[in-house]
């Protein structure tokens, strides 16, 4: 009985503790372009749990979460997402917010795609100039994308890797430094490119695409599989971000007046 | 290149006042690397000594295998420890990843086999000079391990800065294993790699400089008590 008592005593300070934080495996973009800075005190301050975001490309986070290694996943490739709650690591996956992607360029313009809005036509032109575009080449969300566009404009980029396709193998952030050093267009999220501190004499060349839409989701990691998950705190954070309070808090968030994010989730 | 002159007044501009971020980030900085030197000490000087001294079947290869693992890249022990401490790797009931204990395990993991393979140098050239005199004296195996440990201590302090200059210069496993959590992981390491990664090129350089003068400040602290205490020793 003592010592049952003496274990409780020991133990209560760590499972308090645990109810106050969260594990959030998410994307690189959300947290580069300081989403969750502004966001993540208004949130601790209502509820009083503190979340811990664990930043990495979209492929690492969902297998980061698939390892139990987080409560909550906050990602951008919609069928990856969807893969991994129909394997049973999350419970429910939620729209979240979208914003979109572009593709920038140098001021020279070397492929003459400046202004373009057809995406497809944008990746076809630059692979035809002999103009250098670089690659996350990660597996990333942005990187599934691009990959997708590729597949759609009826070109098979892969067959100039490390001639005129450079693939980086690395984060949003690194791949457009790299990509700015050696003059090469790269396709990064609207967000990321806005809150870049080093973009040089780097425009926006092509934007405006329907198909460049980048959708955010939310998944809590299901307590089933994962038993150590925080269920209560994790599921209170997912419904405050798609609560009309959490979706008006995102659409607040503003870099240089320029709304970064737009919430979408289901009312 | 202006990024340069603008890192000089970033930098000279954070240490002149600080911000409570910057001071969190180079404490558990300080804190981890230097907790992980100890420990690797603990464990590599021991192990180096006994190397240095003992002699056995297949000693070679084990010497030659320690010295490989000076080697070992951050970011295959970050990886390790990730396998290790993941709620799916065997050690995840701990519930340690994302946490500073976990950096501290990825780091004397890195620097045990340095410690090791240097100590093992310095302890067995020093073994050679006392041999005769360790057998004059029939002293125990561990009776001599201690005094070449005591004779060899400000050599071996060389070997522990050397441990410490690879902690807290390494981005590869402390991302892995800790990371990179505002508030809680974050060191200036993973805080350097994160300003680049947003283009902020000169405040990433500004961190870096001011983790060379902690390197700086570390060395320059460990070298006065050095030459304190060989003063002291002289006087005796």
């Amino acid at each position: 009985m003592k010592l049952g008592a003496l274990t409780l005593a020991l133990l209560t300070p760590f499972a308090l503790h645990a109810q106050e934080s969260i594990i959030v495996q998410s994307t690189t973009s959300t947290a580069n372009s300081g989403l969750y800075d502004y966001l993540l005190p208004i949130f601790t301050e209502e509820t009083g749990i503190t979340v811990n975001v664990v930043a990495v490309g979209t492929g690492q986070a969902i297998k980061n979460a698939a390892n139990c290694d987080g409560d909550v996943l906050l990602v951008h490739a919609k069928p990856a997402e969807e893969k991994f709650v129909a394997e049973g690591g999350g419970t429910m996956r939620t729209d979240l917010m979208y914003n979109d992607f572009v593709i920038v360029g140098p001021a020279g313009d070397p492929a003459g795609v400046g202004g373009m809005t057809d995406v497809e036509a944008a990746l076809k032109t630059i692979s035809e100039s002999g103009a250098i575009f670089a690659s996350r080449g990660d597996d990333s969300g942005t990187h599934k994308k691009e990959v997708a566009l590729w597949n759609a404009a009826g070109v098979d980029p892969k067959a100039g890797s490390g001639e005129w396709y450079r693939e980086t193998g690395s984060g949003m952030g690194a791949t457009l430094n790299a990509g700015i050093g050696m003059g090469a267009y790269v396709m990064t999220d609207r967000a990321t490119w806005i809150n870049f501190g080093n973009k040089q004499d780097y425009t926006i060349a092509v934007q405006g695409d329907e198909d460049m839409f980048n959708q955010y989701g939310v998944i809590p990691v299901n307590p089933a599989k994962c038993p150590n998950v925080n269920v209560d705190a994790a599921q209170s954070f997912a419904d405050w971000l798609i609560s009309a309070e959490g979706q008006e808090a995102i659409a607040g968030y503003k870099v240089d007046g320029q709304q970064l994010f737009f919430p979408n989730a289901p009312k | 290149m202006q990024d340069f002159g603008e890192a000089f007044a970033l930098a000279f501009g954070l240490v002149l006042s600080p911000t409570g971020d910057l001071a969190e980030i180079v404490g558990l900085s300080l804190r981890v690397s230097l907790t992980a030197t100890v420990l690797a000490c603990l464990l590599g000087l021991p192990l180096g000594a006994l190397l240095a001294t003992a002699r056995f079947r297949g000693r070679g290869a084990v010497l030659v295998f320690v010295n490989a693992l000076m080697g070992l890249p951050p970011v295959v022990v970050g990886l390790l420890v990730y396998l290790s401490l993941s709620r799916a790797g065997p050690l995840g009931f701990l519930g340690l990843l994302y946490t500073s204990t976990a950096m501290i395990v990825a780091q004397t993991v890195l620097i045990t086999p340095i410690v090791a393979a240097l100590s093992r140098q310095i302890l067995e050239d020093l073994n050679d000079e006392y041999a005769e005199q360790f057998r004059a004296l029939c002293l125990t195996r561990w009776q001599s391990v201690q005094a070449l440990l005591w004779d060899g201590r400000y050599a071996l302090l060389t070997v522990a800065l050397a441990g410490f200059g690879r902690a807290v210069a390494e981005v590869g496993a402390v991302m892995i294993v800790g990371g990179n959590i505002d508030h809680l992981t974050r060191v200036m390491t993973t805080a350097i790699a994160l300003e680049t990664s947003k283009g902020e090129l000169a405040l990433a350089l500004a961190l870096g400089m001011i983790l060379m003068a902690i390197a700086l400040g570390v060395n320059a602290l460990v070298q006065s008590l050095r030459l304190s205490a060989e003063r002291q020793a002289a006087h005796a």
